[in-house]
Protein backbone atom coordinates (compact mmCIF):
# COMPACT_ATOMS: atom_id res chain seq x y z
CA UNK A 1 0.00 0.00 0.00
CA UNK A 2 1.34 3.42 -0.91
CA UNK A 3 2.50 5.67 1.89
CA UNK A 4 0.98 9.07 2.56
CA UNK A 5 2.96 12.31 2.58
CA UNK A 6 2.39 12.55 6.34
CA UNK A 7 3.88 9.10 6.93
CA UNK A 8 6.89 9.92 4.81
CA UNK A 9 7.26 13.26 6.59
CA UNK A 10 7.33 11.42 9.93
CA UNK A 11 9.95 8.97 8.67
CA UNK A 12 12.03 11.83 7.28
CA UNK A 13 11.71 13.72 10.55
CA UNK A 14 13.10 10.72 12.40
CA UNK A 15 16.03 10.51 10.00
CA UNK A 16 16.78 14.21 10.39
CA UNK A 17 16.49 13.94 14.19
CA UNK A 18 18.82 10.93 14.30
CA UNK A 19 21.36 12.66 12.09
CA UNK A 20 21.23 16.04 13.85
CA UNK A 21 24.70 17.06 14.98
CA UNK A 22 26.28 14.10 13.18
CA UNK A 23 25.48 14.59 9.50
CA UNK A 24 23.71 17.26 7.53
CA UNK A 25 21.15 15.73 5.18
CA UNK A 26 20.26 17.30 1.85
CA UNK A 27 16.72 17.01 0.51
CA UNK A 28 18.11 14.67 -2.14
CA UNK A 29 19.60 12.44 0.58
CA UNK A 30 16.21 12.18 2.27
CA UNK A 31 14.53 11.32 -1.02
CA UNK A 32 17.05 8.59 -1.79
CA UNK A 33 16.82 7.11 1.73
CA UNK A 34 13.02 7.06 1.58
CA UNK A 35 12.96 5.43 -1.84
CA UNK A 36 15.48 2.85 -0.63
CA UNK A 37 13.46 2.15 2.50
CA UNK A 38 10.06 1.99 0.79
CA UNK A 39 10.93 1.11 -2.82
CA UNK A 40 7.42 0.27 -3.99
CA UNK A 41 5.52 2.81 -1.94
CA UNK A 42 7.34 6.07 -2.43
CA UNK A 43 8.34 8.24 -5.38
CA UNK A 44 10.12 11.59 -5.73
CA UNK A 45 6.87 13.51 -5.94
CA UNK A 46 5.70 12.13 -2.62
CA UNK A 47 9.09 12.87 -1.03
CA UNK A 48 8.84 16.45 -2.27
CA UNK A 49 5.39 16.79 -0.72
CA UNK A 50 6.67 15.32 2.55
CA UNK A 51 9.57 17.80 2.75
CA UNK A 52 7.16 20.65 2.04
CA UNK A 53 5.00 19.45 4.92
CA UNK A 54 7.97 19.19 7.28
CA UNK A 55 9.15 22.71 6.53
CA UNK A 56 5.76 24.38 6.32
CA UNK A 57 4.74 23.13 9.76
CA UNK A 58 8.07 24.18 11.26
CA UNK A 59 9.28 20.73 12.32
CA UNK A 60 12.34 21.18 10.09
CA UNK A 61 14.08 24.12 8.50
CA UNK A 62 16.22 24.64 5.43
CA UNK A 63 19.78 25.60 6.26
CA UNK A 64 22.67 26.69 4.07
CA UNK A 65 26.29 25.80 4.72
CA UNK A 66 27.87 25.76 1.29
CA UNK A 67 24.85 23.78 0.10
CA UNK A 68 21.24 23.51 1.26
CA UNK A 69 20.29 21.05 3.98
CA UNK A 70 17.27 20.05 6.04
CA UNK A 71 17.76 20.19 9.80
CA UNK A 72 15.82 20.54 13.02
CA UNK A 73 15.32 24.16 14.04
CA UNK A 74 18.18 25.22 16.29
CA UNK A 75 20.02 28.30 17.41
CA UNK A 76 22.34 29.56 14.75
CA UNK A 77 26.00 29.17 15.66
CA UNK A 78 26.94 32.48 14.06
CA UNK A 79 23.97 34.38 15.47
CA UNK A 80 24.42 37.44 17.66
CA UNK A 81 21.76 37.82 20.32
CA UNK B 1 24.26 64.91 11.22
CA UNK B 2 27.43 64.70 9.13
CA UNK B 3 29.61 64.88 12.33
CA UNK B 4 28.04 61.66 13.54
CA UNK B 5 29.47 59.72 10.63
CA UNK B 6 32.53 57.69 11.59
CA UNK B 7 35.94 58.81 10.42
CA UNK B 8 36.62 56.82 7.23
CA UNK B 9 39.82 58.04 5.50
CA UNK B 10 40.29 54.85 3.48
CA UNK B 11 36.67 54.63 2.33
CA UNK B 12 36.79 58.33 1.43
CA UNK B 13 39.32 57.48 -1.28
CA UNK B 14 36.58 55.51 -2.99
CA UNK B 15 34.46 58.63 -3.33
CA UNK B 16 37.01 60.29 -5.61
CA UNK B 17 36.62 60.30 -9.36
CA UNK B 18 33.61 60.78 -11.59
CA UNK B 19 32.21 57.27 -11.37
CA UNK B 20 29.46 56.18 -8.97
CA UNK B 21 30.63 55.41 -5.46
CA UNK B 22 29.01 52.96 -3.08
CA UNK B 23 30.66 54.87 -0.21
CA UNK B 24 28.90 58.05 -1.28
CA UNK B 25 25.59 56.19 -1.30
CA UNK B 26 26.15 54.57 2.09
CA UNK B 27 27.02 57.98 3.56
CA UNK B 28 23.85 59.41 2.07
CA UNK B 29 21.81 56.62 3.64
CA UNK B 30 23.70 57.02 6.92
CA UNK B 31 22.08 60.41 7.46
CA UNK B 32 18.86 58.59 8.34
CA UNK B 33 19.96 55.04 9.01
CA UNK B 34 21.98 53.94 12.07
CA UNK B 35 22.62 50.65 10.28
CA UNK B 36 24.34 52.42 7.40
CA UNK B 37 26.36 54.48 9.89
CA UNK B 38 27.67 51.40 11.64
CA UNK B 39 28.27 49.76 8.28
CA UNK B 40 30.67 52.56 7.37
CA UNK B 41 32.59 52.06 10.62
CA UNK B 42 32.76 48.30 10.19
CA UNK B 43 33.84 48.57 6.57
CA UNK B 44 36.57 51.09 7.39
CA UNK B 45 37.89 48.74 10.06
CA UNK B 46 37.86 45.84 7.57
CA UNK B 47 39.82 47.92 5.08
CA UNK B 48 42.33 48.91 7.77
CA UNK B 49 42.84 45.39 9.02
CA UNK B 50 42.36 43.67 5.65
CA UNK B 51 39.99 41.25 7.37
CA UNK B 52 36.30 40.71 6.71
CA UNK B 53 34.12 41.07 9.77
CA UNK B 54 31.07 39.19 8.52
CA UNK B 55 29.90 35.75 9.64
CA UNK B 56 27.68 33.66 7.38
CA UNK B 57 24.30 32.78 8.82
CA UNK B 58 22.91 29.51 7.54
CA UNK B 59 19.48 29.29 9.10
CA UNK B 60 17.74 32.62 8.76
CA UNK B 61 14.88 32.75 6.29
CA UNK B 62 11.14 33.04 6.11
CA UNK B 63 8.76 30.27 7.06
CA UNK B 64 8.48 27.58 4.41
CA UNK B 65 11.17 28.94 2.12
CA UNK B 66 14.72 27.66 1.79
CA UNK B 67 15.97 30.54 -0.34
CA UNK B 68 15.79 34.28 -0.70
CA UNK B 69 17.57 35.28 2.50
CA UNK B 70 21.34 35.25 2.99
CA UNK B 71 22.25 35.43 6.66
CA UNK B 72 24.97 37.83 7.75
CA UNK B 73 26.18 38.66 11.27
CA UNK B 74 29.01 40.93 12.29
CA UNK B 75 31.77 39.55 14.49
CA UNK B 76 32.00 42.95 16.21
CA UNK B 77 28.45 43.27 17.58
CA UNK B 78 29.46 45.27 20.65
CA UNK B 79 31.35 47.89 18.67
CA UNK B 80 28.81 48.13 15.85
CA UNK B 81 25.50 47.02 17.38
CA UNK B 82 23.36 48.29 14.50
CA UNK B 83 24.93 45.84 12.06
CA UNK B 84 25.02 42.95 14.50
CA UNK B 85 22.48 41.33 12.13
CA UNK B 86 22.82 42.40 8.53
CA UNK B 87 20.91 39.90 6.42
CA UNK B 88 20.49 40.22 2.68
CA UNK B 89 17.14 39.64 0.99
CA UNK B 90 16.82 38.70 -2.65
CA UNK B 91 13.57 39.69 -4.31
CA UNK B 92 12.44 38.25 -7.62
CA UNK B 93 12.75 41.03 -10.17
CA UNK B 94 10.21 41.54 -12.95
CA UNK B 95 11.34 40.14 -16.32
CA UNK B 96 13.60 42.65 -18.05
CA UNK B 97 13.70 44.87 -14.91
CA UNK B 98 10.72 46.99 -15.87
CA UNK B 99 9.06 48.84 -12.98
CA UNK B 100 6.49 51.50 -12.48
CA UNK B 101 7.68 54.35 -10.26
CA UNK B 102 4.94 53.32 -7.84
CA UNK B 103 6.40 49.82 -7.55
CA UNK B 104 9.85 51.26 -6.85
CA UNK B 105 8.46 53.58 -4.19
CA UNK B 106 6.64 50.66 -2.58
CA UNK B 107 9.85 48.63 -2.43
CA UNK B 108 11.79 51.56 -1.00
CA UNK B 109 9.10 52.30 1.60
CA UNK B 110 9.11 48.69 2.80
CA UNK B 111 12.89 48.69 3.01
CA UNK B 112 13.21 52.08 4.74
CA UNK B 113 10.68 50.89 7.32
CA UNK B 114 12.34 47.57 8.15
CA UNK B 115 15.94 47.59 6.94
CA UNK B 116 19.05 49.64 6.32
CA UNK B 117 17.62 51.43 3.28
CA UNK B 118 20.55 50.17 1.18
CA UNK B 119 19.69 48.33 -2.00
CA UNK B 120 21.54 46.80 -4.89
CA UNK B 121 19.60 47.25 -8.12
CA UNK B 122 20.35 44.63 -9.20
CA UNK B 123 22.45 41.73 -7.93
CA UNK B 124 24.38 39.55 -10.36
CA UNK B 125 21.60 36.97 -10.31
CA UNK B 126 19.27 39.73 -11.46
CA UNK B 127 17.33 40.00 -8.21
CA UNK B 128 16.47 43.17 -6.39
CA UNK B 129 18.79 43.03 -3.38
CA UNK B 130 17.93 44.52 0.00
CA UNK B 131 21.11 44.83 2.05
CA UNK B 132 20.95 44.64 5.81
CA UNK B 133 18.13 43.83 8.19
CA UNK B 134 17.62 42.09 11.51
CA UNK B 135 16.25 38.56 11.82
CA UNK B 136 12.99 39.70 13.42
CA UNK B 137 12.32 42.00 10.44
CA UNK B 138 12.36 39.18 7.87
CA UNK B 139 8.78 37.97 8.25
CA UNK B 140 7.22 41.47 8.26
CA UNK B 141 9.24 42.38 5.16
CA UNK B 142 8.18 39.18 3.41
CA UNK B 143 4.58 39.77 4.32
CA UNK B 144 4.59 43.34 2.98
CA UNK B 145 6.45 42.33 -0.17
CA UNK B 146 3.96 39.61 -1.01
CA UNK B 147 1.10 41.98 -0.34
CA UNK B 148 2.67 44.33 -2.90
CA UNK B 149 2.92 41.51 -5.45
CA UNK B 150 6.60 40.64 -5.00
CA UNK B 151 8.17 37.37 -3.93
CA UNK B 152 11.59 36.30 -2.75
CA UNK B 153 14.18 35.11 -5.23
CA UNK B 154 16.40 32.08 -5.11
CA UNK B 155 19.46 31.31 -3.02
CA UNK B 156 21.17 28.12 -1.97
CA UNK B 157 20.94 24.87 -3.92
CA UNK B 158 17.84 25.78 -5.87
CA UNK B 159 16.70 27.23 -9.16
CA UNK B 160 17.95 30.79 -8.97
CA UNK B 161 15.68 33.61 -10.05
CA UNK B 162 15.47 33.35 -13.85
CA UNK B 163 16.69 36.48 -15.55
CA UNK B 164 16.61 37.93 -19.06
CA UNK B 165 17.51 40.87 -21.23
CA UNK B 166 14.92 43.51 -22.15
CA UNK B 167 14.10 41.40 -25.19
CA UNK B 168 11.44 42.45 -27.68
CA UNK B 169 10.14 45.07 -25.24
CA UNK B 170 12.95 47.42 -26.25
CA UNK B 171 15.31 45.62 -28.60
CA UNK B 172 14.82 45.04 -32.31
CA UNK B 173 17.38 42.21 -32.39
CA UNK B 174 15.40 39.93 -30.04
CA UNK B 175 14.88 36.60 -31.78
CA UNK B 176 12.30 35.38 -29.27
CA UNK B 177 10.24 36.71 -26.39
CA UNK B 178 12.73 36.49 -23.53
CA UNK B 179 10.32 38.20 -21.13
CA UNK B 180 7.55 35.68 -21.71
CA UNK B 181 9.86 32.70 -21.33
CA UNK B 182 11.43 34.11 -18.17
CA UNK B 183 8.06 34.77 -16.58
CA UNK B 184 6.81 31.32 -17.56
CA UNK B 185 9.90 29.54 -16.18
CA UNK B 186 9.72 31.60 -12.98
CA UNK B 187 6.13 30.55 -12.39
CA UNK B 188 6.70 26.95 -13.43
CA UNK B 189 9.70 26.47 -11.14
CA UNK B 190 8.25 28.14 -8.04
CA UNK B 191 8.72 25.01 -5.97
CA UNK B 192 12.31 24.49 -7.13
CA UNK B 193 13.01 28.21 -6.60
CA UNK B 194 11.86 28.34 -2.99
CA UNK B 195 12.67 24.80 -1.83
CA UNK B 196 16.28 23.85 -2.52
CA UNK B 197 16.52 20.23 -3.65
CA UNK B 198 19.50 20.15 -6.00
CA UNK B 199 23.17 19.31 -5.48
CA UNK B 200 23.91 23.00 -6.05
CA UNK B 201 22.46 26.10 -7.68
CA UNK B 202 20.87 26.08 -11.15
CA UNK B 203 20.52 29.28 -13.16
CA UNK B 204 18.45 30.11 -16.23
CA UNK B 205 19.30 33.22 -18.22
CA UNK B 206 17.57 34.28 -21.39
CA UNK B 207 19.18 36.48 -24.03
CA UNK B 208 17.24 37.61 -27.07
CA UNK B 209 20.17 37.54 -29.50
CA UNK B 210 23.82 36.49 -29.66
CA UNK B 211 24.91 39.88 -28.26
CA UNK B 212 23.92 38.13 -25.01
CA UNK B 213 23.40 41.29 -22.95
CA UNK B 214 22.82 39.25 -19.77
CA UNK B 215 26.02 37.25 -20.42
CA UNK B 216 24.02 34.06 -20.12
CA UNK B 217 26.70 32.01 -21.85
CA UNK B 218 29.06 32.66 -18.96
CA UNK B 219 26.75 33.09 -15.99
CA UNK B 220 23.96 30.56 -16.21
CA UNK B 221 23.73 26.80 -16.12
CA UNK B 222 21.13 26.97 -18.86
CA UNK B 223 21.69 29.75 -21.37
CA UNK B 224 18.89 30.34 -23.87
CA UNK B 225 20.20 32.67 -26.55
CA UNK B 226 18.15 33.99 -29.46
CA UNK B 227 19.38 33.09 -32.91
CA UNK B 228 18.21 32.80 -36.53
CA UNK B 229 18.83 30.01 -39.00
CA UNK B 230 18.14 31.63 -42.37
CA UNK B 231 20.02 34.47 -44.04
CA UNK B 232 20.90 37.84 -42.52
CA UNK B 233 18.54 40.43 -43.96
CA UNK B 234 20.36 43.04 -46.06
CA UNK B 235 19.07 46.45 -47.09
CA UNK B 236 21.46 47.30 -49.92
CA UNK B 237 20.38 50.94 -50.12
CA UNK B 238 21.32 51.42 -46.47
CA UNK B 239 24.66 49.65 -47.06
CA UNK B 240 25.37 52.18 -49.80
CA UNK B 241 24.45 55.03 -47.47
CA UNK B 242 26.90 53.73 -44.83
CA UNK B 243 29.65 53.63 -47.49
CA UNK B 244 28.78 57.12 -48.71
CA UNK B 245 28.74 58.32 -45.13
CA UNK B 246 32.38 57.38 -44.74
CA UNK B 247 32.20 53.96 -43.12
CA UNK B 248 35.11 51.75 -44.09
CA UNK B 249 33.05 48.63 -44.70
CA UNK B 250 36.03 46.53 -45.77
CA UNK B 251 38.03 47.31 -42.64
CA UNK B 252 35.34 47.73 -39.99
CA UNK B 253 32.78 45.15 -41.06
CA UNK B 254 34.22 42.58 -43.46
CA UNK B 255 37.66 42.62 -41.84
CA UNK B 256 36.23 41.95 -38.40
CA UNK B 257 33.99 39.05 -39.42
CA UNK B 258 35.21 35.95 -37.53
CA UNK B 259 33.66 33.60 -40.10
CA UNK B 260 35.19 35.48 -43.04
CA UNK B 261 31.82 35.10 -44.70
CA UNK B 262 31.44 38.62 -46.07
CA UNK B 263 32.61 40.23 -49.25
CA UNK B 264 32.56 43.94 -50.21
CA UNK B 265 33.53 45.00 -53.69
CA UNK B 266 32.97 48.68 -53.02
CA UNK B 267 29.40 48.53 -54.33
CA UNK B 268 27.70 45.45 -53.00
CA UNK B 269 27.91 43.56 -49.71
CA UNK B 270 27.60 39.77 -50.04
CA UNK B 271 27.25 37.31 -47.19
CA UNK B 272 27.92 33.57 -47.40
CA UNK B 273 25.43 32.71 -44.68
CA UNK B 274 26.48 29.08 -44.27
CA UNK B 275 29.77 30.37 -42.83
CA UNK B 276 28.16 32.98 -40.57
CA UNK B 277 28.96 32.43 -36.89
CA UNK B 278 26.12 34.65 -35.72
CA UNK B 279 28.49 36.89 -33.79
CA UNK B 280 26.30 39.96 -34.45
CA UNK B 281 29.29 42.20 -35.24
CA UNK B 282 28.13 43.29 -38.70
CA UNK B 283 24.57 43.78 -37.49
CA UNK B 284 25.76 45.87 -34.54
CA UNK B 285 27.91 48.06 -36.79
CA UNK B 286 25.42 48.55 -39.64
CA UNK B 287 22.20 48.68 -37.68
CA UNK B 288 20.13 50.17 -40.48
CA UNK B 289 21.47 47.88 -43.19
CA UNK B 290 21.57 44.45 -41.60
CA UNK B 291 19.14 42.52 -39.46
CA UNK B 292 18.93 38.98 -38.10
CA UNK B 293 17.11 36.55 -40.41
CA UNK B 294 13.37 35.95 -40.32
CA UNK B 295 13.44 32.31 -39.15
CA UNK B 296 14.16 33.09 -35.53
CA UNK B 297 14.34 30.96 -32.40
CA UNK B 298 16.86 30.19 -29.70
CA UNK B 299 19.93 28.11 -29.08
CA UNK B 300 19.85 26.27 -25.75
CA UNK B 301 23.22 25.88 -24.08
CA UNK B 302 24.21 24.22 -20.85
CA UNK B 303 26.90 24.24 -18.23
CA UNK B 304 28.49 27.61 -17.54
CA UNK B 305 29.62 28.65 -14.10
CA UNK B 306 32.05 30.93 -12.30
CA UNK B 307 35.26 29.55 -10.76
CA UNK B 308 34.15 28.59 -7.26
CA UNK B 309 34.60 24.87 -6.63
CA UNK B 310 36.33 24.18 -9.95
CA UNK B 311 37.37 26.39 -12.86
CA UNK B 312 35.07 28.64 -14.86
CA UNK B 313 33.08 27.10 -17.70
CA UNK B 314 31.16 28.56 -20.62
CA UNK B 315 27.92 26.93 -21.69
CA UNK B 316 28.09 24.63 -24.70
CA UNK B 317 25.37 23.83 -27.20
CA UNK B 318 22.61 21.48 -26.15
CA UNK B 319 19.84 22.28 -28.63
CA UNK B 320 21.23 24.08 -31.69
CA UNK B 321 17.90 25.61 -32.70
CA UNK B 322 14.72 25.67 -30.67
CA UNK B 323 11.45 27.41 -31.46
CA UNK B 324 10.19 28.77 -28.12
CA UNK B 325 6.42 28.34 -28.03
CA UNK B 326 4.32 28.68 -24.87
CA UNK B 327 3.90 26.68 -22.68
CA UNK B 328 7.45 25.51 -23.57
CA UNK B 329 6.63 21.93 -22.58
CA UNK B 330 9.46 20.46 -24.66
CA UNK B 331 12.06 22.54 -22.81
CA UNK B 332 10.56 21.85 -19.39
CA UNK B 333 10.44 18.09 -20.04
CA UNK B 334 14.08 18.11 -21.05
CA UNK B 335 15.08 20.18 -18.02
CA UNK B 336 13.20 17.81 -15.73
CA UNK B 337 15.09 14.83 -17.15
CA UNK B 338 18.38 16.68 -16.68
CA UNK B 339 17.52 17.64 -13.12
CA UNK B 340 16.60 14.03 -12.33
CA UNK B 341 19.94 12.70 -13.59
CA UNK B 342 21.92 15.48 -11.88
CA UNK B 343 20.05 15.07 -8.56
CA UNK B 344 20.52 11.31 -8.69
CA UNK B 345 24.23 11.24 -9.53
CA UNK B 346 25.58 14.74 -8.78
CA UNK B 347 27.94 15.35 -5.89
CA UNK B 348 27.32 18.04 -3.28
CA UNK B 349 28.22 21.50 -4.66
CA UNK B 350 28.68 20.13 -8.16
CA UNK B 351 27.20 22.36 -10.83
CA UNK B 352 25.58 20.65 -13.78
CA UNK B 353 28.46 21.74 -16.06
CA UNK B 354 30.98 20.10 -13.74
CA UNK B 355 28.78 17.02 -13.53
CA UNK B 356 28.76 16.76 -17.32
CA UNK B 357 32.54 17.06 -17.41
CA UNK B 358 32.85 14.28 -14.83
CA UNK B 359 30.44 11.80 -16.44
CA UNK B 360 31.03 12.82 -20.06
CA UNK B 361 28.61 14.65 -22.33
CA UNK B 362 27.76 11.49 -24.27
CA UNK B 363 26.67 9.65 -21.13
CA UNK B 364 24.77 12.66 -19.87
CA UNK B 365 22.88 13.09 -23.14
CA UNK B 366 22.05 9.40 -23.26
CA UNK B 367 20.70 9.43 -19.70
CA UNK B 368 18.66 12.56 -20.43
CA UNK B 369 17.39 11.14 -23.75
CA UNK B 370 18.70 14.10 -25.73
CA UNK B 371 19.72 13.57 -29.35
CA UNK B 372 23.31 14.22 -30.26
CA UNK B 373 23.88 17.07 -32.73
CA UNK B 374 27.03 18.02 -34.62
CA UNK B 375 26.77 21.55 -33.20
CA UNK B 376 27.67 20.21 -29.74
CA UNK B 377 31.29 21.26 -29.96
CA UNK B 378 33.81 22.33 -27.36
CA UNK B 379 34.73 25.41 -29.38
CA UNK B 380 33.53 26.81 -32.72
CA UNK B 381 34.97 24.93 -35.70
CA UNK B 382 36.48 22.19 -33.51
CA UNK B 383 35.69 18.50 -33.67
CA UNK B 384 32.70 17.30 -31.72
CA UNK B 385 33.70 15.68 -28.48
CA UNK B 386 31.03 13.04 -28.76
CA UNK B 387 31.73 9.51 -29.84
CA UNK B 388 29.08 7.95 -32.03
CA UNK B 389 28.75 4.36 -30.87
CA UNK B 390 27.36 3.19 -34.23
CA UNK B 391 30.41 4.62 -35.97
CA UNK B 392 32.74 2.66 -33.74
CA UNK B 393 30.73 -0.52 -34.13
CA UNK B 394 31.07 -0.26 -37.92
CA UNK B 395 34.78 0.38 -37.58
CA UNK B 396 35.20 -2.67 -35.40
CA UNK B 397 33.51 -4.81 -38.02
CA UNK B 398 35.77 -3.54 -40.80
CA UNK B 399 38.84 -4.15 -38.72
CA UNK B 400 37.76 -7.75 -38.09
CA UNK B 401 37.24 -8.42 -41.79
CA UNK B 402 40.67 -7.04 -42.61
CA UNK B 403 42.14 -9.21 -39.92
CA UNK B 404 43.85 -6.20 -38.31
Amino acid sequence: MAKTAEEIADAMFKMVSDAQGLKKLKPGDLNKLMIQTYPDEVDKKLCKAAIKLLVNNGRCVYTYFGGSFIELPHREGAAND
Amino acid sequence: MADQLPNTPILDELEKGTWPSFVKEIKLAAKNSPMSRDLLGLLEQSYEEKIGHWKHGGIVGVMGYGGGVIGRYSDLPEKYPNVSHFHTIRINQPSGWFYTSEALRTLCDIWDKHGSGLTNMHGSTGDIVFLGCRTEALEPIFSELTEAGFDLGGSGSDVRTPSCCVGPARCEWACYDTLALTYDLTMHYQDELHRPAFPYKFKFKMSGCPNDCVASIARSDMSIIGIWRDDIQINHDEVTKYAEGGMNIQRDVVGNCPGKCMDWDGKELKIENSYCRHCMHCINVMTKALRPGKDRGACVLLGSKAPIVEGALLSSVLIPFWKPKPPYTDLKDMVERMHDVWCEEGKARERIGEFIQRVGLGNFLEECEIDIAPEMVAHPRENPYIFYEEYYEEDDGEEDEDGE
